[in-house]
């Protein structure tokens, strides 16, 4: 049990190893030895869930080794509830992922390989509580991304792969800037846990160039997160990678690797300069009602439907930082409003998981259109609901699930998000109602052109799902009908570890040296 | 220490002196078909001079009437030289540039560079710094022009030649300033007489450490001192392309940290160039200009070649940027920073070339044309240059995120006024990853799955997973090297 968190990192990596050694035409060994990997690895994460204390809001199953002692960097692996559930989702899809990607006929060897390298390197940055080895696993998946982008992508994969490495690695050189600054002022450490006891004291009072020192760190790393949120204007290179990655690695980049973004200004930006929180989070709730309204915007003007969904995660990401910037409200300044700051928050979280499961579900089921009319253009369809029906009942369902239905977790989440922030940024909340609106709009229009109608001649003998595909979406739509009508299990997990988080930035938090 | 007293201590450059004879003279008994054979001889005879530095007494004192120290610094630059001369030897007898040539001369000439490099990593006297710098580029000139019957190679010697006589010329004349100003050559004089200058001097030490930084600024190839460098690189051997943009690079790196920190740092001790710089002058800020405009203009033309081999060189400016950041901080912590940065530069630059030599025997070509599908075609390629294009970038888990990663934590451990210098050079990493994965892009991401896989030469392959292996390893867990460097930063520093 202690090693567990070293197992779940690990495992796709001996997966990696196992693959490499596999001849490479036989792809069907390649394939299973893949799902075995992630597929233990999920046991595993399952296993994690079975025994993680929910009542003890702390780090537990804490991994620690020293790794360079001579500049204090360690080893450190721990999990809690904000890192949980996002660890399990990772597991889930990238599981899923594996069967999603069955159809891989081109250098099926090396997409596997790469595919569970980047498997690990997301599970490491949930895990780690080492600020380098965090950025270590942050920069590992880079590469492999790169490639599954640029090998197995669409026509313009080439321009896709370069624009999201170009864009990623920006924001990370600005953080490894941001990391160092905390490292030499806060007591030579990279120890998240250490650094979140120091640094709100070490920080204060410290300027550079006139500026306070937890202005310019808080910045530095919230621009390395928000491009990968993505929160605009960083989020250009979303839709373009969105649209060119093969279906299964367009599951993974809008079902967690945007939710890296979230957790880490969670992690980071919040657990170590309180402060900052308060500075910045009207600019964090503003910044969270434009990516609502453009990201519904852009999605309503998109004639493919790939793009649609990718757009619809600008969208999505934006609740998620309104939610966050409702922490405030448990300060004094507004009235200690608990209550308020605990469903922002956890509305927040609890959104990262739901849009993880949603847009995961909604990017295989247009990739299964994509594998049938080879074309993903919503004036192109029409009539399909006689022609596919089962498909059409999931979709429908999906796209409810999107817009936020009631009876779907999106729902709940999002009112969570609104509930918590409507007291302290009132005209904000309203204002993204419109958002909604989008949200409805777009999901609905869109489901109206490609299924109902006269159906088009071309596609009279268009198969129905299959049952593979049907494998890879079915659970996820339980998922979001149960957590949609019953989300205690979710909100059971993270409800102590949001408490530590709000007590932390609120007690910490000393308007003083800004 | 007298002359007689200090041969004892130096037995491991009379060892190299008597390895360089023994290939001049078998050189001599052999047919050229054999002359190959001298690279072993010099290989044999650089692993035991290693070994003799190795295991020589640790200790620091001056030798040969205080013109050249001992010490646990110049070991290290001695024994990095001597790992970069091996890999190049073994090299050269696989490329098929030089196969048509007598190799006899070629590698008598790298072991007199070796001896010339010995000297400039450990001179402390003007009269040393010049004669060593001119033995180590007077055998480079040759050695770039070794390829007689192309036109390429011709001009990459000549032209080396007319910068490198324009450059030394330059510094020859600020060293005479220094001399007539302080009236000595020894480093340690030189400090003592600056300390206590009178201030209307200035203006002329300042003019003299201008024209001093141009020779080293040659040696390096930073900018505007650096025209030399594309058309050499290109047109030299590829081998002798991969020596100079390390072991010459190093030894240089090697005299500017002595010069600059014993002559022009107060105290000598790494006391930083900033404020407590003798005669106040306004070092650190040209060496920040210096290191910002070398690495900028190194990326930013890089990213328009489309000779993979020209891309490197100028990639080679950008690298002599990021070292150069280090410079104006001149604190324990920088120069053991650079010193970390040129281990694992030396692997992965090294094995880019070696990349670029095995295509070379090959395909014949090094534009970007002739790397299409190559990671199809021949996967170890493929993969190692993967390696080594991520290591330059500064990704991790690899060296070269290592190396600037020790470079950025010097730079804001040295104070708020070198942030900049971080963000310059981060963005700097970032133009960067667009030419170095072009080469990833025109390997993998174009041509298509083949049916058979080429391997390259067993020697070729060996070599290049000898720098390919460090170059993931020491991303990974670098703290033999760490500590190496921290026992090697012991400087030989007279105390006043």
């Amino acid at each position: 049990m202690e090693n567990i968190l070293n197992w779940i990192i690990w495992f796709p990596i001996i997966g990696m190893v196992a693959i490499a050694f596999i001849p490479r035409d036989k792809e069907n060994v390649i394939k299973i030895t893949a799902a075995v990997a992630t597929g233990l690895q999920f046991l595993l994460t399952l296993v994690l869930w079975q025994n993680y204390d929910a009542g003890n809001g702390s780090m537990q199953f804490m991994v620690r080794a020293e790794w360079i002692p001579s500049f204090n960097i360690s080893y450190i692996l721990g999990v809690d509830g904000l890192s949980l559930p996002m660890a399990i989702l990772t597991a889930l899809l990238c599981f899923i992922g594996v069967f999603v990607s069955w159809n891989i006929d081109k250098a099926v060897k090396g997409y596997f390989a790469l595919f569970l390298l980047l498997d690990t390197g997301i599970m490491g940055v949930f895990l780690s509580m080492d600020f380098f080895l965090f950025y270590i696993f942050w920069e590992v998946m880079l590469l492999p991304m790169y490639f599954l982008i640029g090998i197995w992508g669409g026509p313009q994969r080439e321009y896709a792969a370069i624009k999201f490495f170009l864009y990623t690695l920006f924001g990370s050189v600005l953080m490894l800037v941001g990391i160092l600054g905390l490292y030499f002022t806060c007591g030579k450490t990279f120890d998240i846990l250490e650094l979140m006891r120091v640094a709100p004291e070490a920080l204060n009072g410290v300027m550079w160039w006139g500026m306070s020192a937890i202005k310019v760190i808080w910045i530095l790393l919230f621009i390395g997160f928000a491009i990968k949120v993505p929160v605009f204007p960083f989020h250009t290179w979303l839709p373009l990678a969105h649209v060119e990655a093969p279906t299964a690695i367009s599951v993974l980049l809008a079902g967690i690797l945007l939710k890296l973004g979230v957790y880490g200004i969670l992690r980071i930006n919040y657990g170590l300069m309180p402060d900052g929180v308060y500075w910045f989070s009207g600019a964090l709730a503003a910044l969270g009602l434009i990516n609502v309204i453009w990201g519904g915007l852009c999605a309503l003007a998109q004639t493919d439907l790939k793009k649609l969904v990718a757009y619809s995660s600008v969208n999505h990401m934006g609740y998620s930082l309104i939610g966050m910037a409702a922490i405030v409200a448990a300060g004094e300044a507004n009235g200690m409003n608990l209550k308020a700051a605990q469903a922002g928050l956890g509305g927040a979280v609890f959104q990262m998981f739901n849009h993880g499961t949603i847009s995961a579900m909604l990017f295989i089921l247009v990739g299964v259109i994509y594998d049938r009319a080879h074309h993903r253009d919503i004036e192109g369809f029409g009539g399909l609901a006689a022609q596919m029906p089962i498909y059409t009942g999931i979709t429908a369902l999906a796209f409810f699930a999107g817009l936020g239905l009631p009876g779907f977790s999106g729902f709940i989440s999002e009112a969570m998000c609104f509930i918590g922030a409507f007291p302290v940024y009132r005209g904000i909340v309203i204002a993204s109602t419109i958002g909604i609106l989008l949200n409805a709009a777009y999901f609905l229009w869109a489901f109206q052109r490609i299924f109902f109608g006269e159906l088009n001649e071309k596609y009279t003998d268009l198969p129905e799902i299959n049952r593979l595909e049907l494998f890879t979406v079915v659970p996820l739509l339980v998922i979001t009908l149960f957590f949609g009508i019953y989300p205690a299990p979710y909100l059971d997990i993270i409800a102590s570890t949001m408490d530590e988080i709000i007590h932390h930035v609120v007690s910490l938090a000393t308007f003083a040296g800004m | 220490m007298t002359n007689l007293q200090s041969l004892s201590f130096y037995y491991p450059e009379l060892i190299l002196i008597g390895v360089i004879l023994a290939a001049i003279i078998y050189d001599l008994t052999i047919h050229q078909s054999k002359s190959g054979n001298v690279g072993w001889v010099l290989v044999a005879g650089l692993i035991a001079v290693a070994g003799a530095i190795y295991f020589q007494e640790q200790r620091v004192t001056t030798l040969f009437t205080d013109s050249i120290v001992l010490d646990p610094f110049a070991s290290f630059f001695k024994l990095i030289v001597i790992l970069a001369t091996i890999f190049v030897s073994i090299v050269s007898l696989q490329s098929g540039e030089l196969k048509d040539y007598r190799k006899g001369e070629y590698f008598t000439l790298l072991g007199i560079i070796v001896f010339g490099l010995f000297l400039m990593v450990s001179t402390v006297d003007l009269i040393m710094v010049y004669i060593s710098i001119e033995i180590v580029s007077i055998m480079s000139f040759v050695l770039a022009g070794y390829l007689k019957q192309n036109t390429r190679s011709n001009e990459a010697g000549l032209k080396y030649v007319v910068y490198g006589a324009f450059s030394s010329g330059i510094m020859l004349f600020g060293l005479s300033y220094i001399y007539g100003l302080t009236g000595s050559t020894n480093y340690f004089l030189i400090q003592q007489a600056i300390a206590t200058m009178d201030a209307s001097a200035n203006t002329a030490l300042f003019m003299a450490m201008i024209m001093v930084l141009a020779g080293f600024g040659y040696k390096i190839s930073s900018v505007p001192f650096h025209f030399w460098t594309p058309d050499v690189y290109e047109g030299a051997p590829t081998t002798i392309t991969a020596y100079l943009s390390i072991a010459p690079k190093a030894g240089a790196f090697a005299m500017m940290i002595r010069f600059f920190n014993q002559v022009l740092a107060d105290g000598g001790a790494m006391g930083g160039l900033d404020a407590s710089s003798v005669a106040s002058l306004p070092w650190a800020n040209i060496m920040s200009l210096l290191a910002v405009i070398t690495m900028t203009l190194g990326n930013v033309v890089a990213l328009q070649q489309n000779n993979i081999k020209r891309m490197l060189a100028y990639s080679s400016i950008a690298h002599a940027g990021y070292m150069l950041l280090a410079m104006p901080v001149m604190s324990g912590d920088s120069i053991y920073a650079i010193m970390i940065y040129l281990v694992m530069y030396l692997f992965m630059n090294l094995g880019a070339f070696f990349v670029v030599i095995t295509v070379k025997n090959k395909t014949g070509g090094e534009t970007f044309d002739d790397y299409k599908g190559l990671g199809w075609e021949m996967p170890l390629i493929g993969v190692v240059m993967t390696i080594f294009m991520v290591s330059l970038t500064g990704l991790p888990p690899s060296a070269g995120f290592v190396g600037k990663f020790y470079i950025f934590a010097s730079l804001i451990k040295g104070g708020n006024q070198f942030y900049w210098l971080v963000v310059v050079g981060g963005i700097n990493s970032v133009i960067s990853l667009y030419y170095y994965f072009r080469v990833v892009k025109v390997m993998f991401l174009e041509g298509e799955r083949k049916d058979t896989i080429l391997q390259p030469p067993t020697v070729m392959a060996c070599m290049l997973l000898a720098t390919a292996i460090p170059t993931v390893i020491l991303g990974i867990y670098w703290t033999p090297v760490a500590d190496w460097i921290q026992n090697s930063l012991t400087f030989f520093i007279q105390t006043l």
